[in-house]
């Protein structure tokens, strides 16, 4: 229970949030946006990142590597899109089956369940043993500005016709349709972004822990939640503007990893990690309701007496 | 011209929940015709504009405006031809979107979405003019988020955006019904002065005769996925409720032919 310890454990929670954080944001996009829950990313988390290891190692230079992981997140995004646009498959069981499929998929790609790579060997943009160094390289700073300019990217995009027409197809999908927009396409887009973001989140992630596991998305999908609701019972009532919105998701997934160190601090094992997660999770989640029904009309409570 | 030749629709084939809801319907309107539309609850009105506006297929017969076949067509494209009230205010605009912003959305009806902005200077100035036609006040809340108007605010909004591009057909859904009747009839006048400032040719569903009397220059009642009368002109001028009653009695056979049946 030293102190000192928990404050050596919060330069790596912050950077771990933040590349979680960009997963966070794709799922921002299909949760809130698209108004889906898209379970495809519990693979995806993994498809990125052995992409680009695979990539690296086959010679790849970085950038290219990372492109190469948005595209592949996005393809699987495609597959989702097209079981439930054209199939007729509901949203949910179609991120079901492809998250299974992707399971063997991300084997194939890295031809074993682990797939380590070497900070030594490769020029990696972001390493956990840099996030204690005051330096160009640092993780917080590197992921941070990536951080803004997908914002910024995504800001102008949602600003755009097309990024309007996915925003409305969320938000009322029969008036799109009867505003000339094309809702299958529009959906198979925003879950093919979605996916794309979280692929290189996984990219990202592969590089700073040093490997790719197949199981390194396994609960994805609750920790990306887990950031947008944080974010929104934090930030809700102060941030409107949608960069802002998108902000919060970020400090969103940065505080969900400082109170995973926390847990961890106060002496947690590791094995009990799962479970320790899905009660934050559980109980971020429970906080709108709760707020909802407990103390929306304290009126009620007192009943008529005072009016 | 729009065009609907013996269209057929049966829901739930084969099953005990059969509903032969649309059985050979057929309809011409001219250009700048205003037909009303009355029937009883299960006659088809809602059916024949669902299937108009392409919300699903239909078992066979064919539609068509100006020439062109739209039986085919997926409801996204109809939608550049067809401007779309309908029944639940909630349902023909984005709530969590600015009135601007749905605005901008249907100004954009059948045309190519592309990176250029979603919304510019000059549109908003133009939207501005175009509220003030609604006489609502909402041109002064253009960045208000449309969840937060009343059901007769977003009707009004809704008919402003069926119209903005001028539709080919306006289809109006009991757009009136869930308003209370002092709103139902400041959507209706607001709805006279667009159609007739474009001369549009609109289908409005109503279940209030007094309306489907005193607008447009038709009125078609439907009966068992049939249309049963169809008159127009000074026909219609003159036609009175009780006239329509003891018209809907001698078509469909039946003595019971009472309010209840047409107003419900």
């Amino acid at each position: 229970m030293n102190p000192i310890a928990l404050l050596n454990s919060l330069p790596g929670a912050v950077s771990q949030g933040l590349i979680w954080g960009i997963m966070a944001i794709g799922v921002y996009l299909t949760y809130k946006i698209l108004d889906v829950a898209d379970l495809t990313v519990d693979g995806t988390m993994c498809t990125g990142g052995a992409v680009f290891i695979m990539l690296t190692m086959a010679g790849w230079s970085i950038p290219a590597a990372l492109l190469a992981s948005f595209i592949a997140g996005m393809l699987a995004g495609l597959a989702t899109g097209l079981l439930h646009t054209a199939c007729g498959i509901p949203a949910i069981l179609s991120g079901i089956l492809t998250q299974l499929a992707l399971y063997s998929v991300n084997l194939r790609i890295m031809g074993k369940a682990n797939q380590p790579i070497n900070a030594n060997n490769y020029r990696l943009l972001v390493s956990s043993r840099n996030v204690k160094v005051l330096s160009a390289e640092n993780p917080i700073l590197v992921v941070g500005i990536l951080c803004v300019v997908l914002i910024a990217v995504l800001y102008w995009f949602f600003g755009t016709e097309l990024g309007c027409s996915l925003r409305s197809t969320g938000s009322n999908s029969a008036m799109s349709r009867a505003q000339g927009i094309n809702t299958n396409f529009t959906t198979v887009l925003g879950l093919m972004l979605s996916n794309g973001l979280v692929a290189l989140s996984s990219a990202l992630l592969s590089q700073y822990q040093g490997f790719a596991d197949v199981s390194m998305g396994r609960g994805a999908i609750v920790i990306g939640l887990a950031a947008v609701i944080i974010g929104d019972v934090v930030f809700g009532k102060i941030f409107t503007n949608f960069a802002l919105r998108l902000l919060s998701v970020v400090i969103g997934s940065i505080i969900y990893y400082a109170v995973y160190s926390l847990v961890i601090w106060l002496g947690m094992s590791g094995d009990d990690m799962k479970l320790i997660t899905a009660l934050i999770v559980a109980l971020f989640l429970s906080i709108p309701y709760w707020k909802g029904k407990y103390f929306s009309n304290p009126a009620k409570r007192g009943g008529a007496a005072n009016v | 011209m729009f065009e609907v030749k013996n269209i057929h629709k049966t829901f739930n084939a084969g099953t005990v929940n059969e509903k032969h809801a649309l059985r050979g319907v057929s309809l011409t309107l001219n250009d700048g015709d205003f037909a009303t539309v009355i029937g009883g609850n299960g006659a088809g009105k809602s059916t024949l504009l669902n299937a108009v506006a392409g919300v699903w297929p239909v078992d066979s017969g064919s539609i068509s405006i100006d020439g062109m076949d739209l039986t085919h067509m997926p409801e996204h494209k109809r939608a550049q031809y067809i401007g779309r009230v309908f029944q639940d205010p909630m349902q023909g605009t984005a709530a969590t979107m600015q009135i601007e912003e749905n605005l901008a959305l249907a100004a954009r009806r059948g045309k190519r979405r592309t990176l250029r902005p979603g919304i510019t200077k000059a549109e908003r100035a133009e939207y501005i003019e175009r509220l003030k036609i609604l006489d609502l006040g909402l041109e002064d809340r253009l960045t208000s988020k449309v969840g937060l108007l009343s059901g007769g605010q977003r009707q009004a909004l809704t008919l402003l955006m069926a119209t903005l591009i001028k539709p080919k057909l306006l289809l109006l859904d009991e757009h009136t019904a869930a308003l209370d009747p002092k709103t139902a009839a400041k959507v209706l006048d607001a709805t006279d002065r667009l159609v007739s400032k474009d001369n549009l040719t609109t289908l409005m569903i109503t279940h209030n005769m007094k309306d489907a009397i005193a607008h447009g220059n038709r009125l078609i009642m439907m009966y068992e996925g049939r249309i049963v009368i169809d008159v127009s002109g000074e026909e219609k001028k003159k036609l009175t409720v009780p006239q329509l009653l003891e018209l809907f009695s001698k078509v469909s056979g039946s003595d019971e032919a009472d309010d209840k049946l047409l107003l419900s």
